[in-house]
């Protein structure tokens, strides 16, 4: 793990990568590194995310600013501009059930090539795909989500980067920090090494690659 | 008593002590002001959090403690926080007794659609197809027609939420449950007529021989 300030950990992710940000409704989304795509103005990302947030919060900064070919998620409800640029043709829109997609993550992280989901049976969602049946019970295959940055909203991080979150803005985190190439986290807080019992990491500092340092 | 009252105090007796609860946005959020005394509910949020409670009074908000649709609540004693995967193995795995779900189309074997009209809204399905298929009891709450046209109809013509039928249906004007792969009707709403409620409805529904008036008031 290394610590590094938000333009340099930005720097590296390239235009074309795909990012997964955590974050639900914008809770939880590392909102310095959302500001710093725009500012660097990246180009050609794919985002994997639970949402797009709202106009001109979390994802939806990066929306709004046309840094996306791509969007894997599971609600643009409650972003009017996601929905108008995809249906205007300038943002391609996976739509994948909200359970599904975050196990798909999970699958990546863990080392696993897909799971076995009954969501989506008889629906669009199973367009596609195979259909197993085990026991008697239809599944659909959903497959592994990988990307190449996950951005990661911690609350609080130690020196040596371990994660922990906070209520209902560690959703997605977690998952992601295992699903991607590197991890670039942020934290509310960094506190010296021994302040989070080991009982209370969620994310072990391993999984880590650059912590982004407080101004 | 307005639509949306009447199907919430409806469905907030359909609840028992100890059970884990999620609603959806909408007329299923209103149920939770509605449990009956006596019974102690927990209300999951998908965003990762058992224990959900009220909205919080002004200038208390935690900006990271929202509910499904980002806006602030409040956890009640006892409550827990976990990540997204966790709070759909929670879902998918049967450990959520009731989701309420909002509904636009509810069709004669009990299929719902619930999440996109071509064309026109395409939100995304969110967690309604995971809560559809997993939950151990799917109930809907919706209005019984929009702007004078059925909702509950002989075939969904929007895209289904699941391929597994919902258990209940309630309404302004009914109670509905499906068995078997029928609609049958279990209750009809203060004032409201049996005559008045399959008027009302484009699928056919069972009827049987005493419809009882919902216990609200």
């Amino acid at each position: 793990m290394q610590t590094t300030t938000v333009e340099d950990a930005v720097s590296r992710i390239p235009d074309g990568a795909s990012l997964m940000v955590g974050g639900f409704m914008g809770v939880g989304t590392p909102e310095r590194l959302m500001d710093e795509l725009v500012r660097q103005g990246k180009r050609n990302l794919t985002v994997i995310a639970n949402d797009t947030a709202m106009p001109g919060v979390g994802i939806g900064k990066l929306v709004r600013a046309n840094l996306l070919r791509k969007v894997i998620t599971s609600h643009i409800g409650l972003n009017p501009e996601t929905q108008k640029k995809m249906i205007a043709g300038e943002l391609e829109v996976e739509l994948v059930p909200q359970g599904t997609l975050i196990e798909r993550i999970r699958c990546a992280g863990y080392g696993l090539g897909g799971v076995l989901t009954p969501t989506g049976v008889g629906t669009v969602v199973e367009e596609g795909k195979r259909k197993l049946e085990v026991n008697g019970r239809e599944y659909l295959l959903e497959t592994a989500l990988h990307a190449d940055f996950a951005l990661v909203q911690a609350f609080v991080a130690d020196y040596l980067g371990n994660l922990t979150y906070v209520l209902t803005a560690r959703n997605f985190n977690p998952v992601i920090a295992m699903a991607a190439t590197i991890v670039i986290a942020d934290a509310e807080h960094i506190v010296p090494v021994g302040m989070i019992s080991p009982d209370h990491v969620i994310t072990p500092a391993v999984i880590v690659d650059y912590l982004v340092a407080r101004a | 008593m307005d639509a949306q009252t009447v199907i919430a105090k409806r469905i907030a007796l359909e609840l028992r002590d100890g059970m884990l609860v999620n609603l959806g946005i909408g007329i299923p959020t209103q149920v939770a002001n509605f449990v009956p005394p006596g019974i102690h509910v927990y209300f999951q949020s998908e965003n990762g959090l058992i224990g959900t409670g009220p909205i919080p009074e002004e200038a208390m908000a935690q900006p990271r403690l929202t509910d499904a649709g980002g806006r602030p609540v409040t956890a009640i004693p006892g409550a827990c926080a976990f990540d997204s995967a966790f709070s759909f193995g929670l879902i998918r795995g049967g450990h959520v007794d009731v989701t309420v779900l909002g509904g636009l189309q509810v069709d004669e074997r009990g299929l719902l659609a619930n999440w996109m009209i071509p064309g026109k809204m395409v939100p995304g399905m969110g967690g309604a197809m995971d809560l559809a298929c997993g939950a151990k009891r799917v109930v809907v709450a919706m209005q019984h027609s929009a702007k004078g046209k059925p909702k509950i109809v002989r075939q969904c013509l929007l895209p289904l939420t699941s391929s597994r039928p919902i258990d209940l249906l309630v309404t302004e004007l009914a109670v509905i449950a499906q068995v078997d792969g029928r609609l049958r009707l279990l209750e009809t709403a203060p004032g409201v007529t049996v005559v008045q409620v399959l008027a009302a409805t484009e699928a056919k529904l069972e009827v049987p021989a005493t419809v009882p008036t919902m216990p609200i008031e």
